[in-house]
Order: structure tokens, then sequence, then C-alpha cells
């Protein structure tokens, strides 16, 4: 029930992030002053923001630049860390001990804390946004593989493939990580939930994605200034961000369940 | 317990030198001159000069690295190009701030988690129970940038009951802590629910009740006190991420603590006060950890002995 859920708000959010300039006829970024801070109508359904752009068009803009930083930060992070995780578990030894340590002081720094440190030096754009998640994502990934590694490494079929004279690389890639899988699949899940609240967290505090492009955390940032007069600029972005993160919450507690029992 | 502690400490100082020495390589991250990032394109050469050489700069790498970690070990943070006072100075006035609002937080998410997972766990699998853990999800999805202008809208704009920003009195202090709360809230339910149930199965509780012991009595007294271990490890180790959530809580409710202070450096380029800041955290959620894990050794021998 509760992956069926997950299932159906991501499927809802990928839908409207790719469908979206069919589903309004406004654009994103055109202006109409004079209907600025608009409540929702039958023409704007959403109504319209503080330099009267419609807020359908701009969220379902938005969808796109999250679904982006999610699937850009979490494929990398992912390709990243299991490319190393999987070299630290499998060598061992000095190579392990390296890595460990590099992990340890990463993981010793809050990610987000990382995150608004690179991106304030580097300056707010959507590529150092995914840059600065990709260098705090990474470890998660590396240090699950590395501990599934760990544990494979020592199995009949590794230790055969070994005895067998097979070089390192087809070790790894044929037999060892592809072992790992279903644990990175729920972490990548999961990946996209903190991914997604990461970049609407950097854009909120106004060092993600710069105006005029449409981003939920932007566009929550700048309903602050409107509290009092115009509630639905900040009750709509976020309701956005909650739903899309609530869905992958669902579906990686699913997934979780479903593969590792043990976790129920 | 010594040997224990003094192994933890000797573990930590490599993971300090690392988090100082990414906070040193931040200055030099930034793109082309970071004098002329902080001054602006039009700034004039001597200006330029002048603030390379205050900032160390126009010094070989080495030298700029070795006075930075003897500043560090001083507790000379440098130098704010904005205020013109020691960056250590300007933490050091918005520190109260910082740590009043993250322990009123940790104390709204405790009073909210606790009788909510001791419901869950104790009528399980009922709808009050799909109802709690319904709502502690909800609580982990919903991003403390949104849930502080919603309840800003509901109890300062519409009740008028809460003033929408600022310090000075408790009710300041409300809508800011639910706001920072409410995320670890969520995590701690899940975590007692989740614990609570566990210890329930245990021989020891059926024991209890065997000998007549109420349900409510068995839970609170026996069950309960038992599940607290983990619950407790799990308090200790989001204060990490209770005090980097400050820095958007802050900046929400215009609440003037170290957080909020980070973000404006930012916004005036004002390096020397981002690296002091960002140190400032770092440093703070690595010693809670540790003193963290030190707390565990010590109420759980095995932990020591591993």
């Amino acid at each position: 029930m509760i992956r069926r859920l997950g299932i159906g708000i991501v499927l809802l959010v990928v839908f409207a992030a790719i469908f979206g300039p069919w589903l309004t006829p406004y654009d994103p970024v055109s202006q109409n002053l004079p209907l600025r801070l608009a409540a929702p109508s039958w023409s704007h359904p959403l109504g319209l923001d503080e330099l009267g752009r419609d807020l359908l068009a701009r969220l379902l803009a938005g969808a796109r630049v999250s679904l982006f930083v999610g699937c850009a930060v979490v494929g990398i992070s992912s390709i990243v860390g299991i490319g190393i995780g999987s070299v630290a578990g499998y060598l061992g030894g000095k190579t392990d001990t390296a890595i460990g340590r590099l992990m340890d002081v990463l993981l010793a720094f809050p990610g987000i804390l990382l995150a608004i440190a690179l991106v304030a030096v580097l300056g707010p754009s959507l590529r150092n946004v995914v840059l600065a998640l990709v260098t705090i994502g990474w470890v998660g990934y590396a240090r699950l593989v590395r501990g599934q590694v760990l544990k494979v490494r020592e199995l009949e079929f590794v230790q055969s493939a070994r005895a067998l004279g097979a070089p390192l690389s087809r070790v790894l890639l044929h037999h060892v990580i592809p072992s790992t899988f279903s644990a990175v699949s729920v972490q990548a899940t999961l990946g996209m939930a903190g991914a997604i609240i990461a970049e609407a967290s950097l854009s909120f505090l106004g060092l993600g994605v710069q105006p005029p492009t449409p981003s939920w955390g932007t566009m929550l940032d700048a309903g602050r200034a409107h509290l009092f007069d115009a509630p639905h600029l900040t009750v709509v972005p976020g309701a956005a961000i909650a739903l899309l993160v609530l869905g992958f919450n669902f579906l990686g507690d699913a997934l979780r369940d479903r593969l590792d029992p043990r976790a129920l | 317990m010594f040997a224990y502690a003094l192994r933890r400490l000797v573990m930590t100082v490599p993971v300090l030198l690392g988090v100082a020495t990414l906070v040193f390589a931040l200055i030099h991250l930034v793109p082309g001159d970071p004098a002329q990032a902080m001054l602006g394109d039009s700034a004039p050469p001597a200006d330029l000069a002048d603030l390379r050489t205050k900032l160390g700069l126009d010094q070989p790498l080495l030298t700029q690295y070795r006075t930075f970690l003897t500043g560090l070990v001083a507790g000379n943070l440098g130098t704010s190009f904005r205020y013109n006072t020691p960056v250590a100075r300007e933490i050091g006035l918005r520190l109260g701030r910082t740590a009043q609002l993250a322990m009123a937080a940790m104390a709204v998410a405790v009073l909210i988690a606790i009788p909510l997972g001791i419901v869950g766990a104790l009528f399980r699998g009922s709808t009050l129970d799909h109802v709690a853990t319904t709502l502690s999800l909800v609580g982990v999805s919903m991003p403390n940038f949104w849930l502080g202008p919603l309840l800003a809208i509901v109890f300062a704009v519409t009740l008028g009951w809460l003033p929408v920003s600022g310090t000075g009195t408790l009710a300041h202090l409300v809508l800011p802590a639910v706001t920072l709360g409410a995320a670890l809230a969520a995590i701690l339910a899940r975590m007692t629910r989740a614990t609570l149930i566990d210890e329930l199965r245990e021989l020891y509780v059926l024991a209890a009740r065997a000998r007549g012991v109420s349900r409510s009595r068995a839970v609170v007294v026996h069950a309960f006190r038992n599940s607290l271990i983990p619950v407790v490890t799990i308090i200790g180790l989001q204060l990490g991420a209770v005090l980097t959530g400050t820095i958007i809580t802050e900046t929400i409710f215009a609440w003037p603590g170290v957080g909020r202070l980070l973000i404006q450096a930012i916004s005036f380029r004002d390096y020397p006060l981002v690296q002091g800041c960002i140190l400032f955290i770092a440093v703070t959620y690595v010693s809670m950890n540790l003193i963290v894990d030190l707390l565990y050794g010590w109420l759980d021998p095995r932990i020591r002995y591993q």
C-alpha cells in the first residue's frame, strides 16, 4: 500500500515535470504585474506570485529542477561511491585505511554545512549545487558498499573467480558490485528525498538556483515576504516539496522492508 | 573507561585536523582572487593588495596553513571583513541564542515524540498506531523551511497568538523551537516505538505480567526504561543535526544566532567570518558526537571493550 502510494506520488511529479509546458498555457517567467499576488482563480488555479507570474507554471517548471538535481546527485554520488567503496572494501590494507580516513572527515562534517560552504565560495548556481551535494553524497554510498563488499569478497563465488585468474576489474564489476545493488537501491531512493530537500534548502537560503529560473526553494523564499497578503506563495511550493519527499520516503521504506525483512 | 575515553579523544584529533584543513581550503576554492570577490570588480589595486596582506593571501600556501592552524589553537579565527572585529567575538555574541534555540527544540521534540512512540507501540497495528506512524513520516518529510512559514501563517498571521520573528520573550522562542524540533520528534517517535515493541517481547516483561503487574506499569516502569538507551543515543546523535538545522530556522525567524550570522556573512562575502562560523559549527558537531560516544561507553560497558 505504502509502496504503491510512493510510486504514485513520484510518477505524478515525473508526469508533471515532463508534460508541464502542455498542462498550462502560461510561461513560468513571463510577468503580469497588474495581477501580482492575485489569489487562486479559474484562469490561474494556484494564483500569481509577487511579479505576476503564474504559480502553477512555475511549480511545474520547478519540478524539473528538483527531479534533475535528485537524479544527478544520486546518479553521480552512487557511481562514485560504489567505485570507491568497492575498491576500499576489496583491496583492504592501506587503500582502505586512506579512504576510510577521508570518509571519516567528510562524515564528521555536517553534510548540509559543507554544501553551504562549497556553494558559498563557488557561487550560487545549479551546477555548483549538484557539485556540492555530490561532494557530500558519495560518502554514504561508499561506506555502505564497502561494508557489503567486505562480506561478499569472502564468499565462494568471488574466491573462485579470483582463483580462476579473473582480473580485479572483472571480479568487481561482474561478481562483487552487482551483489550490492539491492542495498544501494534503497539508499538511492532515500537519497533522492535528501537531495531534493538539500537543493530546496540551498535555494531557500539564496545559494541554489538563481531567479528567474523557477525552483521550489526559491519560490518558498520569495513567498516568505508575503506571509500576510499572499500565503499561497508559501503553502504551494512547500506542499510540493513535502509531497515529493514523502513519496520517495514511502518508496524507500517499502523497498527496505521488501529487500531486508529484518528491518520490519 | 579512562583508556576508552583517551582512545576516542585521540581518534578525534585527525578528524578535527581534517575539518580544519577543509575549512582552510575553502577560501582557496573561491574562483579567481578572493580579495577581488570580497571587494568587488571596481576595487582599487591598493585596497586589493591591502586586503590580501590582511588575509595573508600573499604568503606561500604552507605558511598560510601554519598561521591558520596556530591561530586556531590560540582561539584566533581571524578578523571579520564586514564588522572589522575578531570573528570569535562575533560568534561569541550569538552563541547563547543558538544554544537556547537548540535546547528548546530538543525539549519540544522529546515532549512530542515519547508519548507518540509509546502510543504506537502499545496499540501496534491499530488505527491510532497508523496515525502516529504516518504523523512521524510526515514530520520527517516536512522540510523546516516550509513548516516554519506555515506555523507563522497559522499562529502569528491568522490567530495572532505568537510573534512572527525576533527575540525578547519566551513567546518568540515557541515557533522557532517547534520548527526545529519537529523533524527530530518524528525520528524519535519512530525510534521509541520500535525499541519499545522489542522490549515488550522480552521475557522479563512477560514475567512481570505473570506476577500480576498491570499492563501500563509493565510498560512504563519495566519496558520503557530499558528502551530508553537507544533513544537517548539518537537524541545525542541528532544534536548535531539540530545545530545545523538552526541555520535555516534562524534565517526564517530572524533569530540572531550563529546560523543567521553565517548566512549574512555569505551574502556579504565576508570569507573569514564564513570560515569561522563553519569551523565553529563543525567542531561543535564533532565534539557533541564525541561526548555522546563517551556517555554511551559509560552507560554500556560492552562498547568500551569493542
